[in-house]
């Protein structure tokens, strides 16, 4: 029988290992899983890499992560937003390490690292400063460069309702890259906010299928992270 | 090509607004459109109600409607300056890698942004001045400009220093290479050609030579003038 449930956030993430590869969901707070990077955060492992399109705001989910001193280096499209301060203050202080990918040029490394490709060429980025050091080919009269896929050891990530077989639905502008970290990582763990019974999910309407889903976790109200910022919760 | 102008008359030129009326004309019925963060979001509420456009956001929908009033807001129904949207019937959502496959894939017919420096053979910087302890961030920009099929800038003439912004090379780090199409400012519309910027619209009391003299490069007169 297969049962990818888990009781809770903590036993969800018991296996991660210092020096560990994590994509974490979310576009901003949307699709953050807050409860999940908590629980990274009371386990203490320490020098990650975080795949994250954003750094967090506040001093709760992300940039509690990062203000913990248990990221060593960033890959990310947008590392500042309003109410991020923790990462800009660690990056200047030369503190946290960061690789500055383009959005969809980093939402496609993710989708062609899950999908088994080492290497893609795409024109966003070509005459920038994040072109360089990368190879360089023309094709049909434009000249594209080189990016690579990218893998992960872990993928956390949120979503709106699952099954045991780890079958996703995902709410709204929440769904960002949580389908694409789900293939790109060696382990994907989801929080959803209701476990639905095996079955019960329309085939037409899966998201996520479950076999790109490792371990699902039932939060049922998750917290939202803006409300925290504005009252000024710090994590732990 | 002196930025020591003299003052226009207070009111002379387009305001916001006006600039976002001016460009909403621009985008025609059936087009999927692309709103930058700040003065372009302006421009869906003035675009014709006879014309139906779909709105893309980056982080995965389209079909975005006006901001909810705030008792409906979703904190999961975002746009991509992270402010809460709604979604029109007939909208769709869908995940990061799909969302940049409309805008790379070139599905996305035009794309509204912002700008600090436009250079006359419209190369475009707006995500970065460069400066050492800038922290910097690129999102879905490069994507924006290497992808959808036309770009149109909107953004005050000169900085709020009275610096030109459209240049003969700009000085900041790019965005993207040759990618603009169209400049609205709140002085002139002016399109990038291969013999250079042609000034196709002047604001109401604006002549040419007040917005050459403003401008960082040689400006082509348009024949609509």
């Amino acid at each position: 029988m297969i049962d990818k449930r888990c009781a809770t956030p903590a036993a969800a993430v018991a296996d991660i290992f210092d020096g560990a590869t994590v994509m974490i969901g979310g576009f901003g707070e949307a699709g953050s899983p807050i409860e999940l990077v908590h629980a990274l955060i009371d386990r203490g492992t320490r020098d990650l890499t975080v795949v994250s399109n954003n750094t967090g705001s506040g001093e709760v989910g992300l940039a509690a992560l990062i203000r913990n001193g248990q990221v060593k280096r960033m890959i990310c499209s947008y590392p500042r937003t309003a109410n991020s301060t923790v990462f800009p203050e660690l990056f200047r202080a030369g503190k946290i390490e960061l690789e500055l990918v383009p959005q969809g040029t980093l939402a496609e490394r993710m989708r062609a690292g899950g999908a088994g490709i080492p290497a893609f060429y795409t024109r966003t980025a070509v005459g920038t400063v994040l072109e360089e050091g990368k190879e360089q080919r023309d094709f049909d009269g434009h000249t594209y460069v080189m990016e690579r896929g990218l893998r992960a050891d872990f993928a956390l990530v949120k979503a709106w309702r699952g099954d045991r077989y780890g079958n996703l639905l995902y709410n709204k502008t929440a769904r960002n890259f949580g389908p694409v970290m789900c293939t790109a990582a060696r382990t994907t763990i989801v929080q959803v906010q209701a476990i639905v019974p095996a079955g019960t999910i329309d085939p037409e309407c899966v998201i996520t299928p479950g076999i790109f889903v490792n371990r699902v976790v039932e939060v049922r109200e998750p917290l939202q992270e803006s409300l925290l910022v504005k009252q000024g919760v710090r994590y732990p | 090509m002196s930025t020591m102008a003299e003052t226009l008359p207070a009111g002379v030129g387009w305001d916001r607004d006006a600039m976002a009326r001016r460009l909403a004309l621009d985008i025609p019925d059936g087009a999927y459109v692309n709103l930058g963060i700040g003065m372009p979001e302006l421009v869906a509420q003035f675009v014709p109600e006879d014309r139906e456009v779909f709105y893309h956001v980056e982080n995965g929908l389209l079909g975005m409607g006006p901001a909810p009033a705030p008792e409906q807001a979703d904190p999961e129904l975002i746009n991509a300056g992270k402010k809460p949207v709604s979604a029109v019937p007939g909208a769709a959502y869908f995940h990061h890698a799909d969302s940049f496959v409309m805008i790379r894939g070139g599905h996305i017919d035009i794309c509204v942004l912002g700008a600090m420096q436009v250079s006359r053979n419209g190369d475009l910087a707006n995500w970065s001045t460069g400066e050492v302890d800038a922290i910097p961030a690129v999102g879905g920009a490069m994507d924006l400009v290497a992808g959808v099929k036309t770009i149109y800038v909107i953004t005050q003439h000169t900085t709020k220093t009275g610096e030109p912004k459209l240049v003969e090379r700009c000085s900041y780090p790019l965005t993207g290479k040759r990618c603009v199409d169209r400049i609205y400012t709140d002085l002139a519309v002016i399109d990038i050609t291969p013999q250079g910027p042609v000034v196709i619209a002047l604001a109401p009391g604006v002549t040419f030579d007040q917005v050459q003299a403003r401008t960082g490069t040689a400006l082509i007169a348009g024949p609509g003038l």
